[in-house]
């Protein structure tokens, strides 16, 4: 374990959330908010200590992925603790427990609340919130690596475990040039969102928060009523893009190299706008009396579905009292969740397919035990240790599932509550169902049951493993 | 500059990690998954699993924007396939590894059909190599700038050398000696010396000098240069060909021991002149019989490492030979160093080194001005040699007034044909060449010396 390698990532984080940090001061400026202080005052700490640490060149800096693995999850407990502070002494947070929650479940782009009247938050409290999401969604180690010149061949190491998926390839031969890429087309689709969001009508404000929690696939609002309360416009807009946002990066890098013919053939976005589309159809079937309309039926369907399979977490219906059907058609979709390589949690549909396409063989080695069959993905064979990797994260997961909801059960609420609480904060979508809601939240829980689903918020946004490192004595060993 | 190398072993390796540093994009193409996962692992590449010659494969890899592709797998066949279709279809300049002295006599031929940049053959690079540093028995190693007319020589001072405990104004001062010491290598660390710099016992020091000052200094210093007269080579392979037929006509006697009896009858066809003996190069006696020690070089270079090792320890220890060991197996270099074995070389280090001195003045036709690049002490020190074809803030001021980087020294200037040795007083002009030598890494421009 190198940790002067490791010490001085950490305060290149801390510097990059100072200047994270300025934005929600500026925002604090225009609206003439006196909790712009706390922003600033954190930001100057996180400044000082950065500055202050990075002055001793690392030792060595000899990297593998151990050093990958735990300085991605040091950064983002270190960003969380740090983006809390401001919240918490801002005084609009009745604990510093609550405020790291909302911080978590901002970086993360998990988007579930504890707090119940968000309109009275103060304007750089909504921003930050809304804007964490946005550095959580494409990932901060992803920007270090995409503007500072890193030296070393490690940082390979470093977007592995910081980037979503089963696999992580380069773009272009350089991580910092696949890095910077990726930020190009996020920042552009952003801008493009806020831009026809401002058509649609909505003030500059809502229009730049509700982009970066859609962006990030995050789900914090700036309105109690979440997205209820917009034009019919400005919801279908946010629709499409949360669907955009959910397709692996790849296929807009194809576009952009000018190979739509490629792009069109991405098998795992094939399956994901597939899978939209059926349980869009079905849940339209379902809900089809309780609407005036089939139009309006189809509007919210496609919409919720958008919202929960992108994990993003914004409604614009209370799905909670949807028929049953409907409504376990979305838990399933929690699960699936976004494609690999996009800004969304969950599974990921390229998992799901493996893994189902995993089972079709295991069948056909029943009926012929001796025959040899490999199974493809995108054109490729999929390796035995990319297919080691996926079954060992499923195990993982339901583990943590398992012991995650025993846990909060402790606070003796409902089963589907429990149930789906952890459902949507390991994969990082916001709301459940029942007493975590789309119109309810997650004040109902302990501060015990709220450390819980803090970690599984993390571990589901950095896919488990590097969270679980931590956890491993001999990865702290010297040598 | 976009390059794409196809097969990941110890050339591809050592070639992708360089020129990944140099600044370049680059790709790597294998069969083996494993191999391509662990170079790009490493080194900030992409990697993709394939055959390097087929066209899809090479199209994942973005041929039709690459400047360059280097075929270095095992087969010489698929080397020059991989290449023949990176051309057609990315138009691109290619470099081959083709190494079967069959397609070696037809390689012009070759070359001119397949649109090939640069073939190089691994075992005559060796070669080459092997009779450049006999021609400098007391150097380590020899690497030459300026086409030739300047030599860095690397070489170790002996136990109880008058250099011992002497500043470096003694060279000049004392042995009128006009060269240059740029990098002093005592144990781990690297010096950049000034002049107020103590020599000692056992320092690895690199001169810079003309060939025939760089032989005046060794002799003032004691060390021998006579001229080798006679050579034996243990091993019969394909580089001994070679560096005999390079030998040969410069009146070296050449002794090779090799043991299969058809490969001997095959040289002494090959090599009338030569002195082949059929026997085992391990067996004491035999090597006794042929004058080992009288013998004035020695190259051990048969194909397994510990024999190599050994006969070239045992070569030292009973004569004064220069001895020559091939070490195929890169990994354990500092162990080999610490070993008193002379010069030591890598077969596969050198074919990367030429692959990359090729693609360094390639890099020069556009944008930077680097001649060749050489690596004096792994990763550590470089010699680069800049071509000086415009006016610059160098040019014209006296060196001791130009703010140069720590670390950094100028080793030489050549201008029209001539090598200076240059001191305070002397100026950069436009048409030289300029070796710089330092610790710091990534220089494009010469302006890029100054602070």
């Amino acid at each position: 374990m190198n940790y002067s390698i490791i010490r001085y990532i950490l305060c290149r984080v801390l510097e990059f959330q100072a200047l994270f940090l300025a934005l929600p001061c500026l925002a604090a400026l225009i609206y003439g908010e006196r909790e712009g202080w706390a922003y600033f005052l954190v930001l100057v700490v996180c400044l000082a200590v950065g500055e202050a640490g990075r002055l001793k060149k690392p030792k060595s800096t000899v990297f593998y992925a151990r050093e990958g693995f735990v300085a991605v999850s040091l950064s983002w407990i270190i960003l969380s603790i740090t983006g809390a502070l401001p919240l918490f002494l801002s005084g609009e947070f009745a604990s510093y427990t609550d405020a790291l929650f909302e911080t978590i479940s901002g970086l993360t782009t998990t988007g579930a609340s504890i707090l119940s009247d968000v309109e009275a938050l103060s304007k750089c409290n909504l921003f930050w919130r809304s804007f964490t999401h946005w550095i959580g969604g494409m990932g901060v180690l992803v920007l270090i690596l995409a503007v500072l010149p890193l030296a070393g061949g490690y940082n390979m190491y470093l977007m592995r475990a910081e980037s979503p998926g089963p696999t992580v390839g380069k773009l272009v031969p350089r991580v910092r040039h696949t890095a910077r890429i990726l930020y190009e087309m996020y920042i552009f689709m952003t801008v493009i969102q806020i831009i026809l969001l401002l058509i649609t009508g909505m003030s500059p404000f809502e229009a730049m928060t509700l982009s970066f929690g859609t962006a990030g696939t995050g789900g914090f609002g700036v309105l109690n009523s979440s997205i209820g309360s917009y034009s019919v416009a400005s919801q279908a807009v946010i629709t499409i893009f949360m669907i955009l946002f959910g397709i692996n990066f790849n296929v807009y890098y194809l576009l952009r190299v000018k190979k739509p013919m490629e792009a069109c053939k991405h098998e795992e976005m094939r399956y994901y706008l597939g899978i939209i589309m059926i349980a869009v159809i079905l849940i339209t079937v379902n809900i089809r009396d309780s609407f005036s309309s089939l139009m309006e039926a189809f509007h919210h369907a496609a919409f919720q579905v958008a919202s929960i399979i992108t994990t993003t977490g914004y409604s614009t219906a209370d799905f909670n009292l949807w028929p049953e059907f409907s409504r376990f058609i979305l838990v399933l979709l929690m699960f699936v969740g976004a494609c690999a390589g996009s800004t969304g949690g969950g599974i990921k549909v390229s998992r799901v397919i493996i893994m189902m396409k995993l089972v079709k063989n295991e069948l056909s080695y029943l009926i012929h035990p001796k025959r040899v069959r490999q199974i493809h993905f995108e054109q490729h064979v999929v390796t035995k240790e990319v297919l080691r990797s996926i079954s060992v994260f499923f195990i993982a997961y339901a583990l943590i599932y398992g012991a995650s909801v025993l846990l909060i059960s402790l606070d003796n609420l409902d089963f589907t509550t429990n149930f789906t609480a952890v459902a949507a904060t390991l994969n990082n979508i916001g709301p459940g169902l029942e007493q975590v809601g789309p119109v309810n939240n997650f004040s109902v829980f302990s501060q015990p049951a709220k450390i819980v689903l803090m970690f599984d918020m993390l571990a589901g946004r950095l896919e488990l493993f590097p969270l679980l490192l931590l956890f491993t004595p001999s990865t702290w060993k010297r040598s | 500059m976009q390059i794409i190398i196809v097969g990941c072993g110890n050339v591809g390796t050592t070639i992708a990690q360089q020129l990944s540093k140099e600044g370049h994009n680059i790709t790597v193409i294998d069969m083996d998954g494993h191999k391509v996962e662990a170079v790009a692992n490493h080194y900030d590449v992409m990697g993709i699993v394939g055959n390097g010659a087929s066209f899809s494969v090479q199209n994942e890899a973005g041929i039709e924007k690459a400047d360059l592709m280097i075929a270095v797998t095992a087969s010489d066949e698929l080397n020059m396939l991989s290449c023949l279709i990176a051309k057609k279809a990315g138009d691109c300049s290619t470099i081959a590894r083709v190494r079967n002295p069959l397609y070696n006599k037809e390689i012009a031929f070759i070359k001119e059909e397949l649109g090939l940049s640069m073939v190089i053959n691994p075992e005559y690079a060796a070669a080459c190599e092997i009779a450049r540093l006999l021609k400098f028995p007391s150097a380590i190693k020899v690497d030459t700038f300026a086409k030739g007319r300047m030599e860095l020589l690397k070489c170790k001072i002996n136990e109880g050398s008058i250099l011992h405990g002497r500043p470096l104004t003694y060279l000049s001062s004392g042995l009128h000696c006009d060269v240059l010491i740029c990098t002093v290598q005592r144990g781990d660390e690297v010096f950049i010396p000034d002049g107020n710099f103590e020599l000692r016992e056992k320092d690895v020091i690199s001169v810079v000098a003309s060939p025939k000052k760089a032989n005046e200094f060794f002799r003032k210093i004691g060390m021998a240069t006579n001229r080798i007269k006679s050579c034996m080579i243990i091993g019969g392979g394909e580089t001994t060909y070679y560096l005999a037929q390079q030998l040969l006509p410069m009146g070296i006697e050449i002794k090779i021991i090799e043991q299969n009896k058809e490969r001997c009858n095959e040289l002494s066809e090959l090599l009338p002149q030569a002195l082949v003996i059929h026997g085992d190069g391990t067996d004491r006696n035999l090597l006794y019989e042929e004058g080992l020690p009288r013998i004035h070089a020695f190259v051990s270079w048969t194909s397994m490492d510990e024999e190599n090792i050994m006969l070239s320890l045992f070569a030292k220890s009973v004569s004064k030979a220069k001895t020559i060991t091939k070490v195929h197996r890169i990994d354990y270099d500092e162990i080999i160093e610490n070993l008193d074995l002379g010069s030591v070389l890598y077969p596969k280090n050198i074919t990367a080194e030429y692959i990359l001195q090729y693609v360094r003045a390639r890099q020069n036709s556009i944008g930077s001005n680097i001649e060749t690049l050489y690596q004096l002490i792994e990763d550590k020190v470089e010699a680069l040699e800049f071509r000086v074809s415009k006016q610059s803030k160098l040019v014209g001021v006296p060196l001791k007034e130009l703010r140069l980087k720590e670390n950094l020294l100028i080793a030489g200037i050549n201008r029209k044909r001539m090598s200076i040795t240059p001191g305070g007083q002397d100026t950069i002009e436009v048409g030289d060449t300029v070796v710089v030598v330092t610790t710091n890494q990534g220089f494009h421009d010469l302006e890029d010396i100054l602070r």
